[in-house]
């Protein structure tokens, strides 16, 4: 055991180290795409990492990991993210 | 080699240039001071190619010390007293993170009653933090010990920080003659700083400091322990190698002054070993034969080697400049008894705690100290004693 360990607590970064966390999950962020602005301050906001940049400039949300806390919905200065509720939940 | 008029503390920063830091992060305390001032003069004239950081504290100037460090440069920083009990979070973390810092401390007495003199209280209180901590008796041994410590600090058998300890005042700003080595020589012994096998590396990212539950925290503590006994290989082999190049071989883990035929013997850190040796030269003069055993490191505490030196002697004094109120010993000789009690054959042990707050020690005082070690020896009194203690009554 103590040889397998390195010398001081490291840990590195695991994509989904907790698991699927998007399971977790009661609401999700939709995005409406033709209102997105690209201005990033979901990307910039959101504190899982969960939104997707992609080649366009444009973003998008990966469902896996996203806990649907709604900082994306709250922060969009467009309103393009609305929070709709998960089916299976109330 | 180059023959300067150096105190103790300008003698560690020649040393802090020798070994090529690149790092420094300080805050200013008597009698530490004048080591982080020389530093920055050498930096302000291009001397030393280092970054200088005045921090607003002493807890400042370690997480400093730890953020450097950790990105892969070589670091120093210097306390005394207070500093280093503000500091003292951090200087666990430094060692827990493995983490290979030289720190010098002037050693300096605990407020309060404030005081600004010599006394070991301060590092004793960092004993448990898992730094390795070492002493020295002279300017030139400080000097030496701080290019040895990033050695023993960067071997990677080790990785720990290492604390260099060098008496307040009494070293810290006498003047003494030092050799001062070529770089070219110190870099034969120290090689340029490589990065540690852990360190912040932006295209690597990983996270520092996680939290271990139960399962694997033993596990790292185990660690530390195992690189403390590997510790005290490399200081011994440090110490041997710069003897090769300087002709400066100061024993490893200890100093063993006239002992090989000695019956008594005085156990010390520190610069007043000088003042021991000359005790043992004058008892012996009249016929006593008494040796000094001198601790360069207390941790890792050398109790084989202690053991060793001790051989054929009847009875030893452990002198110690600090207390743990409470402990019936002083630190060390607390120490020193736990390294020789597993022993088939070991000597009479008589602690003495003197010295504290910077009170003066002389040749004589020792000497007296021999002879009440002696008594107690016969009398079979091993109760440790204040020693110059003013007019204190008992009942």
């Amino acid at each position: 055991m103590a040889n397998e360990l390195p010398i001081t607590a490291i840990a590195v970064p695991t994509k989904g180290a907790a698991g699927r966390t998007g399971l977790w999950r009661i609401e999700r962020p939709v995005i409406d795409q033709s209102k997105c602005v690209k201005c990033l301050l979901c990307w910039l906001y959101c504190p899982e990492g969960a939104i997707v940049r992609r080649e366009d400039g444009g973003v998008e949300i990966d469902y896996e990991y996203c806990k649907g806390c709604g900082i994306c919905a709250n922060e969009c200065p467009a309103k393009a993210v609305t929070m709709v509720e998960e089916e299976g939940v109330g | 080699m180059a023959r300067a008029v150096l105190s103790g503390n300008e003698a560690v920063a020649v040393g802090v240039k020798l070994a090529r830091v690149q790092v420094v992060a300080a805050y200013p305390i008597t009698p530490q001071t004048t080591i982080v001032e020389k530093i920055a003069e050498y930096v302000d004239r291009g001397e030393l190619k280092a970054r200088f950081m005045a921090v607003e504290s002493e807890h400042s100037a370690m997480a400093a010390c730890i953020g450097a460090a950790a990105g892969g440069a070589r670091v120093f920083t210097a306390t005394s007293s207070q500093g280093l009990l503000y500091m003292s979070e951090m200087v666990f973390w430094a060692a827990g993170a493995r983490l290979p810092i030289v720190m010098a401390v002037a050693n300096r007495a605990v407020a309060p009653p404030w005081s600004i003199w010599c006394d070991h209280n301060d590092a004793l209180s960092q004993r448990d933090a898992g730094w390795i901590q070492l002493w020295a008796e002279s300017a030139q041994e400080a000097m030496d010990m701080v290019i040895q410590a990033y050695r023993v600090a960067e071997d990677e058998r080790v990785l720990l920080p290492v604390m260099v300890n060098l008496d307040g005042f009494l070293l810290s700003h006498a003047y003494e003659p030092v050799d001062v080595p070529e770089q070219s020589l110190v870099g034969r012994f120290l090689p340029e700083k490589t990065p540690a096998p852990y360190w912040i590396d932006p295209s690597e990212p990983r996270s520092y400091g996680t939290i271990a539950a139960p399962d694997t925290y033993m596990e790292f503590r185990y660690k530390l322990q195992v690189s403390m006994g590997n510790a005290a290989r490399a200081i011994e082999e440090a110490d041997e190698e710069w003897g090769k190049l300087t002709g400066r071989r100061y024993g490893g883990l200890v100093e063993r002054y006239r002992c090989d035929d000695a019956e008594i013997g005085v156990i010390l850190a520190g610069s007043w070993a000088g003042d021991a040796k000359e005790a043992a030269d004058l008892l012996r003069r009249k016929g006593l034969r008494v040796g000094v055993i001198r601790l360069r490191a207390t941790r890792p505490f050398p109790a084989d080697e202690l053991a060793e030196a001790v051989e054929g002697m009847d009875a030893v004094a452990v002198v110690d400049r600090a207390f743990s109120p409470g402990l019936p010993s002083g630190v060390l000789a607390a120490e020193v008894k736990a390294a020789l009690y597993d022993r088939a054959r070991r000597p009479f042990v008589k602690g003495f705690v003197a010295g504290l707050g910077g009170r003066d020690v002389t040749p004589l005082d020792f000497a007296t100290i021999v002879e009440l070690t002696l008594r107690s020896f016969k009398e079979g009194r091993g109760a440790t004693e204040w020693y110059g203690l003013r007019g204190w009554r008992p009942w």
